[in-house]
């Protein structure tokens, strides 16, 4: 018989914490940044066996200095790069109105996508007009880089008599067929497997347009993510996966999603699916991998899963106080800087911007905002209408309304 | 026309829609090569291709999301749950997703998806291969339920459900697959070759969904029933020699009120039957339903015979099972009223 053996120490709980609290230091020290045009790109026929460095790596390409360097500097013309500059400082202008405009009463919540407009710009422009999207939340992004109406979105945000959506969502949950832009759900996760069968259906057509899908890192715990990249991988549906890792899931930072052990690229590696991790406040970084993902896509080479790697610079909502949980202004030291300022420098880089021009520009959007803001406001607020008939509330439930609804719309007197 | 048996008539349904229509798909798990578990998909990748007709990995929940995608793309998908048992991971796709999609987009996008899942005990299953998850569904703003009880309804209310435009959830009574079942354990099935609601036409028929069937005519109890237990009921009416009018609903959302209603008042007595468990059972959305419809034509309780509220014995299926001598009882109560 063996020796009994030794009495081990008491097993323990391992439970991630972030690096700091409200009251100490903002350090971001620990964040290994890889230069800026480091990164190889490889061929879009490239296995996801043969470039696992890739996603553990970090694809950037405008460095400190706004110079677009390395393999995936995508050579964009100077109109599409200022479009892109126009875009983001709209998203932006748009997100601070309607934050406002929250706190003014005239709606019940609103998110803003601070220090992530490059990510659903850049990749709403890489992308065909009519491809299609499934967001989440915090691409707001995707309307605007299609030109959306801003006061479409705003009526959306209102709920008022303007909304297309007959005041039946929460703000920021809007929907475009025209736009190529799928409604949006409040349950976590779920258009990821909506967005693979969506591409697996324009395969099965013999269509060539693709489907692209957003999903923050918190919700890669959710069953959706694992269901969709099994779908994904073998069906090799033409999709593009991405993964917005902007650090925070309301108060969990990415530890508490499993961002401690190992990057949420790499999570697409399992499955045979080929993954980069991308800097998502580099305007340029995030259209050279989109658009090398698209071509995947488009070539049969079926999905990609692109992490972007970016910080939640405001808090998750208009219900939530980042200060509780986190150093106040982290984001604002967040070390890959701020997606506008980056594309800015880099413009002017190019002489074909100058501060003065930037902002005149900043006027701009902000009067185009503000313009938006009034026409959507003459349709109504939350606070005060109008809106729609509530009779409306029984319409769309069905394709045509069964006696139930009918003898319940007569009850309620409408 | 031919005889068929449900399973039959149900691979006739898809066959003629994958036919008719190219936006039609089927998918699930063992659906494809080897034509599902109970070969209602048999020969349906063979002869349509194996883009249209696939088998799925073993996840509920991607099915049902990757059929939401399809269908919002413009497909039509015929997604099979190989056990109905098995739908709650499908859940959240289903009742969050594809029931609200056109609600949440006034209309812009829709999920016209059609969920089969064989339901139902008298398989010796146990309590994971035997339920009867229905009224989970009926609850649902958004979704159809529909449950066919003979070859003939379960081609024509198929057919229906994927032509239609909002979600069906389409519950299939795996025990009458085969040959109809009346409850009687211990004799033999008769094949549903020697019934006559096997008679099922060649080619495209339907069934509008929310209208039931009348399978009994009678003037002294009104007996509502859907799937399996529209045989037992028959059964139990002959074995009670009661002059019983036997509705099938075939759908319980929306559920044909116009049809319960005319029969309750006419027979002034009901009783509802079902073999899901009774407590927040659609046989309590049908009670309430023919209480404000009929109150002041009943003249006896309603009544309901159900299966008992625990989960499905493997060995006690048959003291679980609402069987005819269970309707029969309750038939003579409210005779006696």
């Amino acid at each position: 018989m063996d020796a009994p053996l030794p009495c081990p120490a008491p097993l323990s709980l391992h439970v991630p914490e972030p690096p700091q609290r409200p009251g100490s230091e903002i350090d971001f020290s620990a964040l290994s940044v890889p230069p800026a045009g480091a990164a190889r790109r490889p061929d879009t026929d490239c296995s996801a066996a043969d470039m696992t460095d890739l996603a553990y790596d970090l694809v950037r390409v405008l460095d400190d200095e706004g110079h677009a360097v390395g393999p995936w500097a995508p050579a964009l013309d100077p109109d599409t790069l200022l479009r892109g500059l126009r875009s983001m400082m709209t998203v932006r202008a748009y997100d601070e109105r309607m934050q406002r405009a929250q706190r003014q009463g005239k709606t019940s919540f609103y998110m803003k996508c601070t220090g992530e407009e490059a990510i659903a710009v850049a990749q709403g422009m890489a992308l065909d007009r009519a491809d299609m999207l499934f967001p989440t939340y915090r691409q707001q992004g995707l309307l605007i880089a299609r030109d959306w109406p801003l006061a479409d979105m705003m009526c959306q945000v209102y709920s008022n008599a303007g909304d297309r959506l007959k005041g039946r969502q929460m703000p920021v949950f809007y929907s475009s067929r025209e736009a190529g832009f799928f409604s949006i759900s409040g349950n976590l996760g779920t258009q990821y497997s909506q967005a693979v069968g969506w591409a697996m259906a324009s395969a099965i057509k013999g269509d060539t347009r693709i489907a692209a899908a957003w999903i923050g890192e918190g919700a890669t715990a959710e069953g959706d993510f694992h269901h969709a990249l099994t779908f994904a991988s073998v069906y090799r549906a033409p999709v593009i996966l991405n993964l917005v890792n902007n650090h925070w899931a309301i108060s969990s930072y990415h530890g508490i999603a499993g961002g401690e052990r190992t990057t949420f690229a790499a999570r697409g590696l399992g499955y045979g699916i080929p993954s980069l991790r991308v800097d998502g406040n580099d305007f340029l970084a995030v259209f050279a991998a989109t658009r090398w993902a698209a071509a995947r896509a488009r070539a049969n080479l079926g999905p990609t899963l692109i992490e972007l790697f970016t910080y939640r610079a405001a808090a998750h909502s208009t219900s939530d106080d980042p200060g509780k949980y986190r150093p106040e202004n982290a984001g604002a030291r967040w070390p890959l800087g701020d997606p506008i300022d980056r594309l800015r420098r880099h413009l002017i880089g190019l002489g074909i911007w100058s501060e003065a021009r930037h902002e005149a520009l900043g006027q701009e959007v902000a009067a185009a905002v503000q313009a938006a803001g009034k026409e959507a406001e003459a349709l109504g607020t939350l606070d005060k209408g109008p809106f729609h008939s509530a009779r409306t509330m029984f319409e769309d439930v069905y394709k045509t309304m069964p006696w139930h609804l009918e003898r319940q719309r007569r009850q309620a007197g409408i | 026309m031919a005889t068929m048996t449900m399973v039959q008539a149900l691979n006739a349904a898809m066959d003629e829609m994958l036919t008719r229509n190219g936006d039609v798909v089927v998918l699930g798990e063992d659906v494809g090569y080897f034509g599902g578990v109970f070969r209602c998909t048999e020969g349906l990748q063979r002869k349509h291709g194996r883009t249209r007709v696939f088998d799925t990995p073993i996840t509920e929940a991607g099915i049902m999301g990757i059929a939401v995608g399809m269908a919002a793309y413009g497909l039509r998908p015929v997604a099979e749950m190989q056990f109905a048992d098995y739908i709650y991971p499908a859940c959240d796709q289903l009742i969050s997703e594809a029931a609200r999609l056109r609600y949440r987009s006034a209309g812009e996008f829709t999920a016209p998806v059609t969920v089969r899942a064989p339901y139902g005990g008298g398989i010796f299953g146990g309590q994971t291969h035997s339920q009867s998850p229905e009224a989970i569904f009926t609850h649902v703003a958004g979704i159809k339920t529909v449950i066919p009880s003979t070859p003939f309804d379960a081609k024509g209310l198929l057919i229906s459900a994927i032509e239609d435009d909002d979600p069906v959830m389409f519950f299939e009574p795996k025990r009458l697959y085969n040959g109809p079942f009346e409850g009687y354990h211990d004799r033999p099935v008769v094949p549903w070759s020697r019934h006559p609601a096997s008679e099922v036409p060649e080619g495209h028929y339907a069934i509008p969904l929310g209208k039931a069937a009348t399978v009994r005519s009678g003037a002294a109890v009104t007996i509502l029933a859907y799937g399996t237990m529209v045989h037992v009921a028959l059964a139990a009416a002959r074995d009670a020699q009661v002059d019983a009018e036997i509705l099938d609903l075939r759908t319980l959302v929306p559920v044909d009120i116009e049809a319960i209603e005319a029969s309750v008042r006419k027979t002034g007595r009901c009783v509802i039957v079902h073999e899901a468990t009774r407590t927040g059972g659609f046989g309590a959305e049908l009670s309430a339903l023919v209480q404000e419809h009929c109150f002041h034509h009943l003249e006896a309780p309603i009544e309901r015979v159900t299966g008992w509220d625990t989960p499905y014995p493997h060995a006690f299926e048959w003291e679980y099972f609402p069987g005819p001598a269970r309707i029969a009882e309750a038939l003579r109560r409210v005779m006696e009223e």
